[in-house]
């Protein structure tokens, strides 16, 4: 249970940190080490080289710019919690950091980290699909945006390019139109979900608009249930719940088979709809 | 030190003493306490994260030393179990483990005793229920959680009662 060994640098820059990249076929960033350390200690990673991001200048900054909050790459699950701007304008990761991991792993992982590694169980990536994030990516020309649609492409894998790294998350703003909800099934508190579900939505009148449902640990990736979506949006929960059986087609897993994810899926979704709705009077 | 290499001179404070030592990149914090410093109080359990027998402290935060790189420290301020115990910072908190039995084998119980002692200064007293959240990353096979709650809550209390 010890790490093969490896070479290690500490990036003093974003431009530095790409450039070290740019140079080593087999590098790896380390942000808060929270899953990459365990996979090191496992052997299931074992690179070249690490380049540690964490004394890079700026990226721990939360921050309201031009109608986004931008979250940067370093910003850990404990300081976004504490975060006044977080709640105000981000209130669904507010709601869903308490579920990520436990406190002694939440000191040091970031939520930048979480989003780049893409670990199909994880709430973050999740959060920044419901939310409609931008992802903001270096290389070495510079800086360019991601609309998190386009953004992950397989199991852990992103538009994050080998010599890129990810450098901030930009929210929409909450407004005071905007509903959001938030649950999952775990075994126990801390582990990962079995079947978690982000959302968002707009009210309108008495019913719900711009519905985004993101589920996670129901496939390779967070995913969106667009069939469910658009039930939602014409007020039909039952029909919603019936819609996943389109839009989600998870494997089962230790933790759970596939019909007790689709169950768990459903019964998510009615309380997430409540939610939803509940608060948009 | 910026220079790609497989080793690395480190400076950072362990239980408030100035420590420099080499380390190997690939050192992780527990084995720099417990094999480079001898200080074995902190133990290693999983080695992935997932048991808690391994917390310290890291800058003043719950911290799991197996994920955490030695050389990544470089310039910290890093407290272990013989830190706080020997301070008598957590004394009530230890008295209140062995009084309500909270530790039969032990091993857990540095990284319990690590974990509970951030809630010590909090300024709302968290009820059993965030207790029992706060402890939920540390795992024990003996107690069965329930005296280590009380242990905590009695010693939070107790606390509570001297501040009044
Ligand atoms: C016991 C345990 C339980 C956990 N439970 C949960 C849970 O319930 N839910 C959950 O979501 N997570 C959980 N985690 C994982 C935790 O949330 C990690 O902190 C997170 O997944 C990764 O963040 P990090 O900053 O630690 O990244 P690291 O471990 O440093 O990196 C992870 C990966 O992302 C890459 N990376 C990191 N930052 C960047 C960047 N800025 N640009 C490009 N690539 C980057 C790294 O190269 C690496 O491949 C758990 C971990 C443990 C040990
Ligand atoms: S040894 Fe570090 S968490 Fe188990
Ligand atoms: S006392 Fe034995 S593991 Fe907790």
């Amino acid at each position: 249970m010890k790490p093969a060994p490896f070479a290690y640098a500490k990036a003093r820059s974003v431009a530095h940190a790409v450039e070290l990249l740019s140079a080593h076929d087999d590098a790896r960033i380390i942000a808060g080490g929270q899953s990459l350390v365990a996979m090191l200690n496992m052997r299931l990673a074992a690179p070249e080289i690490l380049i540690d991001i964490n004394d890079i200048p700026g990226l721990s900054e939360v921050s309201v710019e031009d109608g986004f909050l931008r979250i940067g790459a370093l910003v850990r699950y404990a300081q976004a919690q504490r975060s006044p701007l977080v709640s105000t304008h981000a209130p669904l990761i507010a709601r869903a950091i308490p579920h990520v991991a436990h406190a002694a792993i939440r000191s040091r992982g970031t939520l930048g980290g979480s989003v780049a590694f893409a670990d199909p169980a994880a709430e973050m990536p999740a959060c920044m699909l419901a939310l409609g994030a931008r992802i903001v990516i270096a290389g070495v020309d510079g800086e360019r945006e991601v609309a998190i649609d386009d953004f992950f492409k397989g199991l852990y894998e992103t538009a994050i390019g080998p010599a890129e790294m990810l450098v901030a998350l930009r929210l929409p703003l909450h407004g005071p139109s905007r509903r959001v909800a938030f649950g999952e099934y775990a075994r126990r508190r801390g582990d990962y979900a079995m079947v978690g579900l982000a959302a968002t939505a707009r009210a309108q009148g008495a019913g719900l608009a711009d519905v985004r449902l993101a589920y996670f640990s129901v496939g390779l990736n967070a995913v969106r249930a667009q069939g469910a979506e658009a039930a939602l949006e014409a007020g039909d929960v039952e029909g919603a719940v019936a819609a996943l059986d389109g839009d989600l087609d998870p494997d089962g897993d230790i933790h759970a088979s596939r019909d007790t994810k689709m169950h768990l899926a459903g019964a998510l979704l009615r309380r997430v709809a409540a939610e939803l709705s509940e608060a948009a009077q | 030190m910026t220079a790609a290499q497989m080793e690395h001179e480190i400076t950072l404070t362990v239980n408030g003493f100035a420590v420099s030592e080499r380390v190997e990149a690939r050192r992780h914090l527990a084995d720099f306490l417990r094999e480079d410093l001898g200080l074995t109080g902190t133990h290693i359990g999983c080695e992935h994260g997932v048991c808690g027998a391994c917390t310290v402290l890291v800058d003043g935060e719950i911290t799991r030393s197996c994920l955490t790189l030695a050389v990544q420290c470089e310039g910290k301020s890093v407290t272990t179990i013989e830190g706080i115990s020997d301070s008598g910072a957590v004394a009530d908190l230890q008295e209140a483990f062995r009084a309500r039995n909270a530790l039969q084998c032990g091993y857990c119980t540095p990284g319990m005793v690590i974990t509970a002692s951030v809630l010590l200064d909090a300024e709302e007293m968290p009820d059993r229920e965030e207790i029992r959240d706060h402890i939920s990353g540390n795992y024990c096979r003996c107690t069965g959680y329930h005296a280590i709650v009380d242990a905590v809550e009695t010693t939070l209390k107790a606390r509570a009662e001297a501040g009044r």
